[in-house]
């Protein structure tokens, strides 16, 4: 009833074009912004900052990566772990090795090494295809786990490879209580997520888009497929090199190369899947969905008063998460994206059957 | 020259156990188009069934021999690995036909996190042992061509006999009873094959428990070279660079590609590992079966791939 496009008139192409062209979407977005930026700020406690909101925000950002990749691009990853911990080892490295480079900076060069990581493990992509290619970025994500291992340079000599950062500061002002770090966190999130969703929008997402729906088709009519595959692995692992350094320095603040295994990429690969391929507001659902799932499983025993034993906890908790990413692949195969967008399109016709 | 022949034979016969967790892969993918990223959770849970079984029959039914204890908790476990597939076709293939390739390979991967957690759960998560009298002694050969002859591990012998005897009667299930033929027209074509009457839910069931019998197979092995715990569900991934070397839908591949692999791990352990740090052989067998694929996009002995706009 509210939430209709009647007299909207659009007298210029820009507004046609425009990424939320309905008045009440602009509206919903601006109003979602100011809860992100000042209610939760103000309302949520350091503990929902903590082990919610921030890695929240950071998995999305991650996943907008990897769906550049697989859901626009349609080249499978399941290394996607070890471009965020290029990302992190980069950042980190810089920190240490020049001191007095400023944060963002540092994290925009872990980004950046991370790029020049995912184009070399992308190049494989230009013969391999499918799950072939699949298996194959295994390949980048064992070999950056034992370069972090083995390599003593990358972790400065650390003896057991790991690292920790120091108290951050950005533009001046600190970034340590939960409440700065989450900002910074958001500040980030969102200007890549308006990044993302403008380049999947322009050229480029089209070329990539046409690769992905079949690649020989795309190339006869003129787009090369060198290029979009190569530009696809390049954006793609700068936004998740630039996860994989947020999620060390502000997440974890010292970790190992072990915070970035085949776990980690299985799991982006999975909010990829259940919010939706090719979308980025479908992202944000998957983090949220992964994150906030193991919260759920561990607390649900507690509500009926039942207390397990830690080991038979996990393992429950284990099948529980396979048995529901297994249901949510049945009942939606089009991710969780799909269930909002019809959503939407009920909503518009509302109170009316059609 | 010695040294360089013990680490060959050391390398053809971890890719021989490399090669029966690959023929799980290939078998699951010919039938239904399914990578199964969940092998090496049948794997973990086929060989921890195993040894909780084969101690705890005993237990029950009070007899001592170790033989009887072992064949009972073999059947047990088959029968274990039957009712799995079971539960797979009828709770997720069923609903999942005609996805994209992604989706399928997803849902495994749930699969496999439902199968590590249920393995743990029913069976405890401590290291557990399989003793099916495999032979442990080293024997040395060919002592008259080198000095000291050349050490060889009977307990890997053994395994790469039992593999090459399991991929022999697959070949032989799948070339000469109707149940194969059936299967192999189901991997061919499954609409052709579901308009001529074979029924793709009981294909897929057969499909997926032989796949848990290989599973099974190579657990024991598996499990009683480096004992049953959890890191066994990462025999998988040992197995995936085989899988993609030798193609997804060949037999002959995942044999082939296993000893490849198996070879050019050890090799490069002990030839090039020295300079760079150790450690380098799980992401060798990527590397090297990527350095094949750029040659043959479609692994050795896959179909060849035909783009047709």
């Amino acid at each position: 009833m509210f939430y209709r496009e009647n007299g909207q008139f659009k007298s210029s192409y820009r507004a046609d074009q425009q990424i939320f062209p309905i008045r009440q979407d602009r509206i919903f977005m601006l109003g979602l912004l100011a809860v992100a930026f000042v209610a939760v700020p103000a309302l949520a406690s350091n503990y929902f900052l903590q082990a919610i909101f921030i890695p929240f925000l950071i998995l999305a950002l991650a996943a907008i990566g990897l769906n550049i990749l697989v859901g626009y691009c349609g080249q499978i990853s399941i290394g996607s772990g070890a471009f965020m911990a290029v990302g992190a080892y980069a950042a980190w490295n810089f920190g240490v090795r020049i001191p007095a480079m400023p944060l963002v900076l540092q994290i925009l060069l872990g980004g950046a090494f991370a790029t020049i990581v995912g184009v070399i493990f992308g190049i494989p992509s230009l013969r391999i295809r499918g799950l072939y290619l699949a298996v194959a970025t295994l390949a980048a994500q064992f070999f950056v786990d034992w370069a972090f291992l083995r390599i003593p340079y990358f972790t400065n000599y650390s003896s057991s490879g790991n690292v920790s950062v120091p108290a951050l500061t950005a533009f001046g002002l600190p970034v340590q209580t939960p409440m700065q770090r989450y900002l910074f966190v958001l500040a980030f999130v969102l200007v890549f997520a308006v990044l993302a969703k403008n380049l999947v929008r322009g050229a480029i997402g089209r070329q990539w888009m046409a690769i992905r729906d079949m690649d020989v088709a795309a190339s006869v009519i003129g787009i090369r497929p060198v290029y979009a595959k190569l530009t696809a692995f390049a954006v793609s692992s700068f936004i998740i090199g630039v996860a994989g350094a947020l999620w060390a320095y502000i997440h974890l603040g010292s970790w190992e190369p072990l915070a970035f295994d085949l776990t980690r990429s299985l799991q982006l690969l999975f909010i990829v899947i259940i919010g939706g391929l090719g979308s980025i507001v479908g992202s944000f659902f998957g983090a949220a969905f992964m994150v906030l799932l193991p919260v759920f499983l561990t607390n649900v025993p507690h509500m009926f008063g039942l207390s397990l034993a830690v080991d038979t906890a996990s393992h429950i908790e284990h099948m529980v998460f396979g048995a529901l990413i297994v249901f949510f692949l049945i009942v939606e195969p089009h991710g969780l994206a799909r269930l909002w967008s019809i959503g939407k399109e009920k909503l518009r016709i509302w109170p009316f059957p059609h | 020259m010695a040294f360089f022949l013990e680490t060959l034979f050391g390398g053809l016969m971890t890719g021989m156990l490399y090669s029966l967790v690959a023929l799980g892969f290939v078998l699951i993918f010919k039938a239904s188009g399914v990578f199964n990223f969940a092998q090496g959770a049948m794997v973990l849970i086929a060989a921890l069934s195993m040894a909780r079984f084969s101690a705890w029959i005993p237990h029950w039914l009070g007899f001592e021999s170790l033989i009887l204890a072992n064949i009972l908790a073999f059947a047990v476990t088959a029968i274990f690995m039957w009712l799995i597939a079971i539960i797979i076709e009828r709770f997720v293939l069923r609903y999942l036909v005609n996805q994209e390739g992604t989706t399928l390979l997803m849902a495994t991967i749930g699969i496999s996190y439902f199968l590590d957690g249920m393995g743990q759960l029913i069976f405890g998560s401590s290291v557990y042992t399989i003793d099916v009298g495999m032979p442990k002694d080293p024997a040395f050969i060919l002592e008259s061509v080198f000095e000291g002859g050349v050490l060889v591990s009977l307990e890997d012998l053994t395994a790469a006999v039992v593999a090459a005897a399991l991929v022999a009667v697959l070949a032989f299930f799948f070339q000469y009873t109707s149940v194969g033929r059936a299967l192999r027209a189901v991997a061919d074509d499954h609409q052709a094959a579901q308009s001529i009457g074979i029924p793709l839910n009981r294909i897929w069931v057969v499909v997926w428990t032989v796949a848990g019998l290989a599973a099974l197979v190579a657990g024991i092995v598996w499990g009683s070279k480096f004992g049953v715990q959890f890191t066994l569900s990462t025999a998988a991934l040992r197995a995936l660079p085989v899988v993609i070397l030798g193609g997804l839908t060949s037999v002959p591949g995942a044999i082939i590609g296993g000893l490849i692999i198996g070879v050019g791990e050890k090799l490069s352990e002990v030839y090039l590992g020295p300079y760079v740090g150790g450690g380098i052989e799980i992401w060798f067998a990527y590397m090297l079966a990527m350095v094949f694929l750029l040659f043959r996009p479609q692994g050795l002995f896959g179909e060849k791939i035909i783009d047709r706009v």
